[in-house]
């Protein structure tokens, strides 16, 4: 099911990637490639490692084995000057959105900017509100991230995530914990934002709907492999038995019900471990 | 074999603990010439670190000043001393007081907060979002907060110790009946400056080095939850405390031999 795309096609390019924790493999062999100016979802359930892929890709963590190319620069390979610019031209949009709390929405979205770009206040001003607009919270600039909802922050942080103008941007379960109107909103925005902009989107989540209406391509990752690729559509269709009980939610199938354990006359009527 | 088994742990992992507090000092220092780049930085946590615990600081002076002057008035009575009070409660308090109870006081106030804050920073993300902005959190977030402590620590003990002599004399000359220009008198032929005050910063120095990094590191070393930031805050201010109480006789043997 999967593609094969030629080089240039692809940003991020993951090969033999094995991570583990102790003795528990996180990943274990993956491959992944994703493909420049596309959404490409990662999908799998809790605790599958979505995250972890992401704190790989950005450098954060490093693999036990395996290689993460992105824009064909081995990203552990790098040194740290070499990883921070790279960094540089990748958003990252956290699950909690990470937003500095001892500073506005305004000073929050305007850091990277002060940080890495030596523009005058008038246009860090301009782009600040330009990014603001762009997600919708230009009139909330003064507030404090204490005073946003969920929602609201997560949208200061892509606004923030993008100010650099960045290659990619790597989405953390974006639409956890939304109610409907700012998850359909977020959706819109990610989708939005990588048409617009042309930005490379790497969305990492387990909301099979809202991922599947915005990817052009998915990725299902489970205990420490890839089980399937390919476009929502050819998932949905095709999909093996594993991905049919994930997109469609059903409470018993090759993941199973029951968390392995002995018969369940033997703990009733046995001894007391 | 149990126990030497246990034993064997328990001292890896304080050997790795102890590695890893090495290399985030380490980090921090060479985030200097970054924080001189940006002072607004250190300022805001002199402001934070410093002056926010100063109340608590010059409170606790005036009244360790007090008891010392209520205790030493009793004792030096008896011997017909009391002239020298002023000798006795300054150098109590340079020596010793001023430094140690700072420090204890430090670790319980700032040196807490600042677990808890980078605690919490790191459990929301806000560590791990700094690093994906390609700015290093060690440099940015943690150097000033040591220099804060370190810059913080012997102002502060200088203002414990002032205030003390002051809390002193309160009792002493204003309660008790010691003359007032002996009890200033003495203090001042008595108290040398290198061998007591000196050595007296230098103690608070030390100590503020200790306590920040112990703050620092258990925030930053914490487990990204509410009871591990909890943890943090507890052990910053119980190694705070024990390093103080430690490092202040081995300072105390090698200062006054």
């Amino acid at each position: 099911m999967s593609r094969k795309r030629s080089p240039s096609d692809t940003l991020v390019r993951i090969r033999g990637l094995k991570f583990y924790r102790g003795s528990r493999a996180i990943f274990d062999g993956v491959d992944i490639d994703v493909p420049r100016g596309r959404v490409t979802a990662i999908m799998g359930p809790s605790g599958s490692g979505k995250t972890t892929l992401l704190k790989l890709i950005g450098g954060q963590l490093t693999p036990d084995a395996g290689t993460i190319e992105v824009d064909g620069l081995n990203v552990h390979k790098l040194s740290t000057r070499e990883l921070y610019r790279l960094r540089m031209r990748m958003g990252m949009l956290f699950q909690s959105g990470a937003l500095l709390t001892d500073l506005s929405v305004f000073e929050n979205v305007a850091y990277p900017l002060r940080e890495h770009t030596r523009l005058s206040p008038s246009m860090i001003r301009k782009l600040v509100l330009m990014k603001l607009e762009a997600v919708g919270l230009r009139g909330a600039w003064q507030l404090m991230p204490s005073e946003l909802s969920g929602g609201m922050a997560r949208r200061v942080a892509l606004a923030r995530a993008i100010a650099l103008d960045p290659m990619m941007i790597m989405y953390d379960e974006p639409f956890t914990g939304q109610d409907p109107i700012s998850m359909g909103v977020l959706v819109q925005l990610i989708r939005r934002l990588n048409d617009a902009a042309r930005i490379t989107s790497v969305v990492v989540s387990h909301d099979v709907a809202e991922a599947s209406a915005i990817a052009d391509l998915i990725y299902v990752i489970s205990n420490g492999k890839v089980i399937e690729s390919g476009s929502p559509q050819q998932l949905r269709e095709h999909g093996g038995e594993w991905t049919q009980q994930f997109i469609r939610g059903l409470p018993d199938g090759p993941v199973p019900f029951h968390y392995p354990a002995p018969e369940l006359e033997a703990d009733l009527f046995g001894e007391l471990p | 074999m149990d126990w030497l088994a246990a034993l064997g742990r328990v001292g890896l992992s304080f050997a790795a603990r102890l590695g890893r507090a090495s290399l985030l000092f380490v980090a921090m220092l060479r985030g200097l010439p970054e924080m001189l780049r940006r002072p607004h930085l250190l300022l805001e946590q002199l402001l934070s670190v410093g002056v926010l615990t100063v109340l608590i600081i010059a409170v606790s002076g005036i009244f360790v000043g007090m008891v010392l002057g209520l205790q030493g008035y009793y004792i030096l009575s008896r011997f017909g001393a009391e002239a020298t009070l002023g000798v006795m409660v300054a150098a109590s308090l340079v020596r010793e007081l001023g430094p140690v109870v700072t420090a204890l006081l430090f670790a319980g106030r700032a040196g807490s907060a600042l677990s808890a804050e980078i605690g919490l920073m790191k459990a929301t993300e806000q560590l791990s979002g700094l690093e994906m902005m390609a700015v290093n959190p060690e440099h940015r977030v943690l150097t000033p907060r040591l220099i804060a402590g370190i810059l913080s620590m012997p102002l502060l003990a200088a203002l414990f110790s002032v205030l003390g002599v002051y809390g002193g004399w309160f009792v002493g000359v204003g309660l008790l009946g010691v003359d007032d220009g002996t009890y200033w008198a003495q203090m001042q032929s008595q108290i040398d400056w290198s061998d007591d005050v000196v050595n007296g910063v230098i103690k608070s120095v030390v100590f503020g080095v200790v306590c920040s990094w112990i703050a620092i590191f258990q925030g930053y070393d914490c487990v990204p939850t509410s009871e591990g930031v909890s943890r943090a805050t507890t052990r910053t201010v119980v190694h705070s405390s024990l390093a103080v109480l430690g490092l202040d006789f081995v300072l105390t043997a090698l200062m006054f031999k």
